[in-house]
Order: structure tokens, then sequence, then C-alpha cells
């Protein structure tokens, strides 16, 4: 009963909502949704700017897909405006396109997602209070986002060497994103990501002080929701992790445009020293990305089972461990970079050391379901796609833990493969089940069951068919960021096509599912999902009122373990 | 005039080599290397093996590893195939075992009134233990192969792998340091060499079998990566910086690979072929490039000199790239390159 240890009976919260007449009073449209200081309200917004960030993503690996699914370079010259399939501005088109489909789905999809628009909708009502510790904070990290999306978007209208836009990867390794590219475009994407980095860095703080300061009274740290764990252990990742990175671009900026060769051997530089920056950001990121979900997950899970999350502490701390132990890992990305034979051995034997926990995590989230009372609902039944993915998506890291073995996958498909059963299989699964649990909640309108089922059969078979193969391309030895290939590999590339396809169609009955129940869908009670959803957000009404607890809900002692 | 740096035991190696030589393309074929036998006898270099489908280039349709020609590979492959891939194949069948059996065993109809265990610490134990020991089980054969990848056994030759935008080049230093040019094919040259789209290049990076090849790889603008999968041998080239792997491949015959770290416009449009050759066609190639064999007399003339091949080879004498090191340079290969020629003036 630990993590869901809200006890209803004993705070009036919403009882009261509807008698204080200020409690539910909205400002005007403008002053609401643009200089707004609501959680909920900036939590929307970041999940409005999640879909639109998702549906830019999305398009751009479909035009990727396209591209692969037959040998040969079909329609890059074409969208490049070239004649020749084989001209270089054809070609840096790909490039732009694969570090756009990057940048916007690490930055401006996953992210915003999943701690501005899950992490602010929900962490201060989980925690009872009334938002977050600094609103006008909250609201500068939403609209930093927009320049930093328009700087990326934009930079693909002016050159970046070779043609127009950054063609660098979502890595920007140095010399590729310094010497390697001259032009605009770079700079521009650079500085993309300061601000979308310096609007994560904000959100954290304002995460952490909220978690730290304003739980509500009896809500110790070992009673908060597993949901508000989550997004703590994200927020310290952020914390640590960003400066990095902001000080790595930073200096790729210098050596861009300062004469500064911090990454330049003419000069006493280093391209291995960026590298080394990037991924001790790189690999936090990666939890980053996932760790909410692994919040969001819990709930669900139990919530479906009727019964509270197994081993409480365990899947707590176990979040807290993987955020470590993330840490002191990166270097796994770099295993054909000349590291020493030491180094390698080292970072082999800490990066298998995380298995551990993700493996406490899955086991513990099929011991909440044993025995429990479990309904399929939309939302569990992406929850449990989400936890065999991710189960697949981490066998295939403990692969490519082994150093040794690294040299054969290393920059091959079967790595493109691996991260996207951990984040468009693993984190896009939990979003949409975290979507589906609390659409209700937050616009007071029931989904359609019947859509919300089909999206996800369609949408699971889709992106096992568009990413499944890529194991065994990678296996072949193909290697990633290619629009061309030998002809050896057609039969799975368009196989992944296929699965695109398919997968394409699952998005589109998403988005009839969300307009249909957003305008006519059924008004939602303030719990939809009965006695197994005990957490805070359910005692509320759905939608909540514009300001929660204006008294403070207590948290009782009677279910403690 | 010698750029020996490396190799000071090459002398002793030779007469090994002379005896393990007629046995060379014995070897080729017994490993069903059906068309790589073939054109092997008598070709002149560059160029005197044909790609083999299903070695050294990817297969169609194909779900695994490529065939692996290096005991490293080897040793590897085993790890990949035989350890890991049935370790993480049980472990996802298990979870979607337990997964399926919860839905059907746990659902309302079934169990309509849920347990109220939260805890159980010998079960949490249990599943942090046994993974712990899965992944020593993984960590031994790992952490050995790892050792065995950086045991660069005493090099019989070393070669400098160059990247550039957008293509290789590769130097010997061990034999009078002339450097070779490797370009990208069109497709329509691929097809009229039958070399695999994509793969094929106009100037291969040969080297001689059963012998311990050095690769040193740098690069001379953006970071490339060196890859040739058949040989488990992947290596970023970084400007400023010289990596160093090896390889010791004993079966003549050509190996593709793709460059492997993103390096601009035309990254998939660089790509590598190793040509492993017998000794004696190594020296061969040597001397038609203008280089010297260690040891060699760097003034003695190949023995054989003969007109050039033009009508012998389908794929054309491409225009010999800039050679480095060498003063004269032969016009012409050796043309009695059968396996009992002597290599020039090794004795």
């Amino acid at each position: 009963m630990t993590d869901t240890t809200a006890n209803a009976a004993h705070f009036q919260a919403h009882e009261d909502h509807g008698h204080h007449h200020d409690a539910d009073h909205k400002p005007g449209f403008f002053a609401r949704w643009f200089m707004s200081t609501n959680h909920k309200d900036i939590g929307t917004l970041y999940l409005i700017f999640a879909i639109c960030a998702g549906i830019i993503g999305g398009a751009i690996s479909g035009m990727m897909r396209f591209e692969l699914a037959h040998p040969g370079i079909q329609y890059l010259n074409h969208w490049a405006g070239v004649a020749s399939p084989t001209d270089p501005a054809a070609l840096h088109l790909w490039n732009v396109l694969i570090t756009a489909h990057g940048l916007i789905m690490v930055f401006f999809m996953v992210m915003p997602a999943m701690i501005g628009g899950f992490g602010n909708w929900f962490v201060p009502i989980m925690i009872g209070a009334p938002d977050m510790a600094f609103p006008r904070m909250n609201n500068i990290s939403f609209w930093l986002l927009i320049p930093a999306f328009s700087l990326l978007l934009g930079s693909t209208f002016v050159s970046g060497g070779t043609a127009n836009g950054a063609g660098t990867g979502w890595t920007v390794y140095a010399p590729l994103s310094t010497s390697g590219s001259a032009g605009p475009a770079v700079d521009m994407a650079i500085l993309s990501l300061h601000l979308a980095g310096a609007s994560s860095i904000l959100g954290a703080i304002n995460f952490i002080t909220t978690i730290f300061n304003m739980r509500a009274p009896g809500m110790t740290l070992h009673k908060m929701p597993l949901f508000v764990w989550s997004v703590l252990v994200t927020a310290f990742l952020l914390l640590l992790a960003l400066p990095v990175l902001a000080a790595a671009i930073t200096m790729l900026l210098t050596d861009r445009n300062f004469g500064t060769t911090f990454y330049d051997p003419t000069g006493g530089g280093n391209p291995i020293l960026y590298q080394h920056l990037f991924w001790f950001f790189g690999h936090p990121e990666v939890y980053i990305m996932i760790l909410p979900g692994f919040g969001m997950v819990s709930h669900i899970v139990s919530t479906f089972s009727r019964k509270p999350v197994f081993g409480y502490l365990g899947m707590a701390y176990a979040m807290v461990a993987i955020g470590v132990v993330g840490f002191v890992v990166w270097a796994h990305h770099m295993y054909t970079t000349g590291l020493s034979v030491d180094t390698k051995m080292y970072f082999t034997a800490a990066t298998m050391v995380i298995a551990v926990p993700t493996g406490i995590k899955i086991f513990s989230w099929i011991a909440t379901m044993w025995g429990g009372s479990l309904t399929f609902k939309t939302p569990m039944v992406w929850a449990l796609g989400f936890i065999f993915m991710f189960t697949v998506g981490g066998v295939t890291g403990v692969v490519l833990s082994n150093g040794g073995i690294d040299n054969y996958m290393q920059d091959t498909y079967y790595v493109v493969a691996h991260f996207h059963y951990v984040l468009s299989l693993g984190a896009v699964f939990s979003l949409f089940a975290g979507f589906y649990y609390w659409f209700p909640k937050m616009s007071g309108r029931m989904y359609n069951e019947l859509l919300g089922q089909l999206h996800f059969w369609v949408f699971f078979i889709g992106v096992n068919m568009l990413f499944f193969p890529m194991h065994f391309l990678g296996l072949d030895g193909m290697p990633r960021r290619y629009p061309d290939y030998p002809d050896a590999y057609e039969h799975w590339n368009s196989f992944a096509t296929h699965g695109y396809e398919v997968m394409a169609a699952g998005m589109a009955i998403f988005f009839i599912n969300l307009i249909y129940s957003l305008v006519a869908g059924p008004k939602a009670p303030d719990n939809p999902w009965g006695e197994g959803a005990t957490t805070l957000e359910w005692t509320l009404s759905s939608p909540p009122p514009y300001h929660q607890f204006e008294t403070l809900p207590r948290i009782s002692d009677d279910h403690g373990h | 005039m010698r750029a020996h740096g490396v190799n000071g035991g090459e002398m002793k190696t030779l007469k090994t080599l002379l005896l393990t030589l007629a046995a060379m393309p014995a070897a080729a074929l017994a490993q069903g290397a059906a068309t790589g036998g073939a054109a092997a006898p008598a070709a002149p270099a560059p160029q005197l093996y044909a790609p083999t489908p299903g070695i050294g280039q990817p297969i169609p349709g194909s779900i695994g590893i490529q065939p692996q020609v290096t005991e490293i590979g080897q040793q590897a492959l085993w790890m990949h195939n035989a350890l890991l891939m049935p370790i993480i194949t049980a472990i996802s069948i298990f979870v979607l075992f337990l997964l399926l059996w919860v839905v059907v065993r746990y659902r309302r109809g079934a169990n309509p009134v849920p347990s109220k265990t939260s805890h159980n610490t010998v079960i949490e134990i249990v599943w942090t233990l046994v993974p712990v020991l899965i992944l020593l089980v993984i960590a031994v054969p790992s952490i050995k192969l790892i050792a065995a990848q950086y045991d660069t056994p005493k090099a019989d030759l070393t070669v400098k792998v160059i990247g550039h935008q957008w293509y290789w080049s590769y130097q010997y230093p061990d034999n009078g340091d002339f450097e070779i040019v490797s370009n990208i094919l069109s497709d329509e040259e691929d097809k009229k060499r039958g070399e695999p789209r994509l793969l094929g290049v106009d100037e291969r990076m040969v080297v001689p079998a059963g012998k311990v090849i050095k690769v040193l790889t740098t690069s001379d603008d953006v970071i490339h990566s060196f890859a040739v999968p058949a040989f488990w041998t992947k290596m970023d080239a970084v400007p400023g910086r010289i990596n160093e792997t090896w390889f010791k491949v004993d079966r003549v015959g050509v190996y593709y690979g793709q460059c492997s770290e993103l390096c601009g416009a035309k990254h998939g449009f660089m790509p590598i072929a190793v040509e492993v050759v017998t000794p004696a066609q190594f020296a061969q190639w040597v001397a038609s490039k203008g280089g010297t064999m260690p040891g060699a007399k760097p003034a003695a003339a190949p023995n054989a000199l003969a007109p050039a091949p033009a009508s012998s080879s389908p794929a054309p004498a491409v225009p010999a790239p800039a050679v480095a090191g060498t003063a004269e340079k032969p016009a012409t290969t050796a043309q009695a390159a059968t396996q009992n020629t002597t290599p020039p003036a090794q004795n």
C-alpha cells in the first residue's frame, strides 16, 4: 500500500473545491495559456507541444523509411531539389533527416511529454501540493522550448555546409560538427540544444524543490507514489547531466566561431573529449527518457491489478540505482573509439550492472500482477506491451554491453533496433499508457475503449515489424545513418518500411480517438478505474479544479508498511 | 627507404610462410569458396579474387552474423551465438511466459478477489541475485574476449588506414611506405566487375593470408570508422590520433566493410574492401605498387616482369594512385603469380 497512500476519507479538497468561489476561477484565454503559472495548464501545453513535435519527428522517420524501402536513392534528390541521386545535397539531406528525427524525438517529444507534460500535471497532485514550487519558472521552462524548437526547424533552411540543414547526427560529434559543417545551421541546432537544456534544468530545479518541500502532511518520501519518485530521480539526472552537455556544446560553438581548439587536434584539442562529455550527458539522458515511464507503468499495473505495487521500496531504490549507475557507464557508447583495454573492461562490467535494477523492476511489475484481479483496459495493455518490449530492448542492451561483442554491433542497425525497442517501444508505449490512463482525468472525458485497444494492437504489430528486422540488418552488418545500402539488405528494409505503414495506421487511430474523445467522449467520473487507483489525482474531479488542495490533504498512516 | 619499424622478425617467418603457401588456396577451396578459389590462380594483381557470396559481405535476407574468418571473430561469434543468444532468448521467453500466465491466471474472471501481497523478501533477493549470476556467466568470456582483442600478436605487416571525406587510403610503411587510394566504384562498374553494389572499390586494401596484420587508423578530416564485419574488426579513424587494431585471416578472398561513423554527405559511399592473398601474391602486388618487401634488397627487381596483363582480368588497369616513397614504379605486375613462384628476392 505504500506508494498509493492517499486516503481519500481523510481530506476534504474534493468536497471543498466547488464551494470556494475562486478555486476554479480561470483567467482569460491569453493570460491562461500564454502567461500561465498553473501546473496543469503548463502540463497541457507541454503535451500539445510534444504531440506536435511527435508528428513532425514521426513524419521524418516516414521519409527515411520510404527512402530505405529499396536500394538506391529514390526520393532524396527530389526532396532536395537536385537532379542527381548522388548529388551531395541529396545525401546531405539524409543526414539532416536523421539529425532532426533524433533531436526532435529526444528533446521535443519524449522529454516534454514525460517530464513537462505528465510530470507537471501529476507530481503536484500526487504529493498533495497546490502547484509547483516556482510557477513562473515553470512557465519559462515551457516557453524556452518554443524558440529551441524554432531554431532547430529553422536550421534546416540555412546552410549546414554541404547543403541546408545540420547533418551531424543527434550526437553532434566533432569535428564533423565543427570544421566539417560550415554555415549557420549547426550553430542554430547547438543553440537549440542550449535552450532546450536550460528549459530542462529549470524544470528539474522546480521538480526537486516541489517534491522536497511541498509534500502534503504525512506524505513521507517513502510513501510517495512511484511516479513522483521516478520524476525526482529524473530531475536529478537532468540537473547533473545537462550542464555537462551545455559545456560540451558551448565548446563546439567556440571551436566553430571563435578559433578555439577544444576538439581540434591541430590546436592540442581532442575530438574524443567531446564524445566523453556528450555521453556523460547522453547516457543519463536515456534514463531520463525512460524513468518517468517506469513510474507510470507502476501505477497502471497496480491500478488494473487492484493490488498495491509489489516491493515498493525496491522499486523506488531500483530507480535511484539506475540513476546513479547510469552516470558511470557512458563510454559504452564509445567502444570503438580506441579506448584502452582496462577502460573497455570497466565499462563492460559497469554497464552490465544496470541490468540488475532493471530486472528488479520487470519482475516487480509481474509480481504486482501476480495474485491480482486484472482488467485489460487500454492503459493496461499498453503497460503490458511496455514490459515485454522493454525486456526485449533490455536484453539486446546486455549483448551490446560487451565491449568485445560491440566491435561488431557498434554503429550498425542492431544498435538502432536496441534503442528503438527501449524508446519507441519502451518510452513511447509508456507515454501512450499514461496518456490513456490520465486522459479522463486531464480532459474530463473518456476515450473510446475500442479505438484505444485497436490503436494498441495496430501500433504494436507495426513497430515490431518496423524494428525487429533491424536486429537482423545489424547482425548482417548494415551500418546506421546510410541512405542507401548494398542490395543484400533490401529484404528486411522493405519489410521494416511496411511496418512503418502499419504503425502509421495505428497513429491515425490514435488521433481519431483523440479528436473524437475530446469532442464527444462521455463525461469521465472522478475515478474511472475503480479501487485499484489510489493516488491522490483520483480523489479530485475530472478535470481537477483550477486550483486543487487549497486545504492540504492529510496522508494517513493506516496503510503504511 | 626501408620502413621497417614494426616488423623486425619478418625474415624469420618467411620460411614457414613459404611452406604454408601451397596450402593456402586449397584451404580457401575447402571453405566452400568456389568462386574465390576459381578466380585465384594466375589472375594478375590488382584484384585477384572475386567476391564470394555468403562470405565477407552481407547475405540477402540473413538473420545472423556474417561468417567470421578470424580467430577473434570465431571466438566472438561463439560468444554471441552460443552464450548470449540463448540467454537473452530464454529471458525474453521467460518474461513473456510470466506475462501470459498472469494475464490468463489472474484476469478478473479467474481471480475476482485480489491478494494484498506486496512484499516477499526471499523472492526479491532471488530476482536480484540470479541476474547477477547470469551476468557473471556472461562477463567472464566477455572480459576474455576483450583481452584477446587487445593482445596483438607480433605483427607481420602494418597497414596505416586513413579515412578521408569520402574514401579510404592505405599506407604500407613496411613496404616502402607507398599509399593506395581506394574509391567507391559506380553502380555500372560494380556490375561489370561482379562486385556487390556500393561495396566495390577501385583499389582494394591487399594483405597476405596467415599473417598478423596490424592496422593503424587515423583520419585527415572528420571521424570515420574502419569496419570489416567478417573480421569482427571496427576501429574509429580519428583525426590527430592513431588507433591500433589487428586481424589475421587465413582464407584468401575479398571481404567488404563500410564506414561506420557518420562522416558527412557521402558517409554511406566509402566502402572498404580487404583482399587477402597468398604471401607470394602479396609480394607481387607490393611490387606492382612500387613497394618493397622488408628484407629485400631495395634495388632487386621482380624476377619475372611480364607485359601488362590487360586482357586477363575484367578489371581494367586503374591508373595507379600516387605512390609515396619509391622513385621507380614498375609499370607492370608480376605475371607468373602461381603459388610456387618464389616471392622476389627473399632468399
